[in-house]
């Protein structure tokens, strides 16, 4: 794989684009990972409703399992209060933000709402933020 | 039937665009955050390749009046820019940085981090069982 050109990252980002144009176009869905998820856990619904969701997330699984093992070097020894501290920030922002970086950041610019750009520079601004202070600052 | 099968398909394909792109990766995720360190571009073209997508794409599907396999559009409800969405973008992107993870690498870290995953999928669920609290 050419160094120079992220080629993998450039496929498996159009890759994420049709996956999206797919729910939308055939389902009128938004492929938006953590409302799927919330919805699945958190809301009664009927078992329409349910089902496709259910369905999104075996195939998220299964499309991500057929296409391991990974090339990269898994993280190991990392702040188990870190990632605990990001799992709460990451699921009680992406809930009450109505979305994450599917929801917002692929459909909803892709759908050009207002409230999905505002998003994305919102949680692409803090992210930069806090790996700069927790790199540069802290570590 | 038609719908779970879109809806299988669509998981395949973003779950195998995850891995591919190596959004699965954290230690790349955060590099590409590190904006002032030691800057890795390369994740700004998964986003870019996907939003080149959508936009074209949606533009055409959102000219039709009903997607072709259910009655109508299920867009999201709200349209306004207001301090909630901005709080929860902030914690969103808080969280982000701190480990690398975003909801859908998060959820495929049990197969290739489980040590991680163990820690953070827990916390991800906790976390979004409080925000449905505030958002009830």
């Amino acid at each position: 794989m050419l160094e120079a050109f992220p080629t993998q990252a450039l496929l498996g980002g159009v890759l994420i684009g049709i996956s999206a144009a797919l729910l939308l176009a055939f389902n009128g869905r938004i492929a938006g990972i953590s409302g799927i998820l919330y919805n699945l856990l958190f809301n009664p619904l009927s078992s329409s409703e349910r089902n496709w969701r259910m369905a999104f997330l075996i195939g998220l699984i299964a499309g991500g399992y057929l296409m391991l093992p990974v090339e990269f070097e898994l993280r190991q020894g990392y702040s188990p209060i870190l990632l605990i501290i990001s799992g709460l920030a990451v699921g009680i922002g992406t809930r009450i933000g109505n979305g994450c970086t599917s929801g917002h950041g692929v459909c909803g610019i892709g759908l050009m709402a207002g409230r999905s750009i505002a998003a994305t520079l919102t949680f692409m601004a803090t992210g930069i933020i806090t790996v700069t202070v927790l790199r540069h600052f802290i570590g | 039937m038609q719908r779970i099968i879109i809806a299988l398909l669509s998981g395949l394909i973003f779950g195998a665009g995850l891995v591919i792109s190596e959004m699965v990766n954290p230690v790349k995720v955060q590099d590409f955050l590190d904006l002032f360190g030691n800057w890795d571009p390369s994740l700004a073209f998964v986003m870019g390749g996907a939003v080149a997508v959508t936009l074209v794409s949606s533009r055409f599907i959102m000219k039709r009046k009903a997607p072709l396999f259910a009655e109508r559009f299920y867009m999201a409800v709200k349209t306004s820019v207001d301090k909630r969405l901005f709080l929860g973008a902030s914690l969103f992107g808080i969280g982000w940085g701190l480990s690398g993870y975003c909801p859908g690498p998060g959820i495929l870290s049990a197969m290739i981090n489980p040590t991680e995953a163990m820690v953070f999928l827990p916390a991800l669920l906790v976390g979004g069982w409080i925000g449905q609290r505030f958002s009830a």
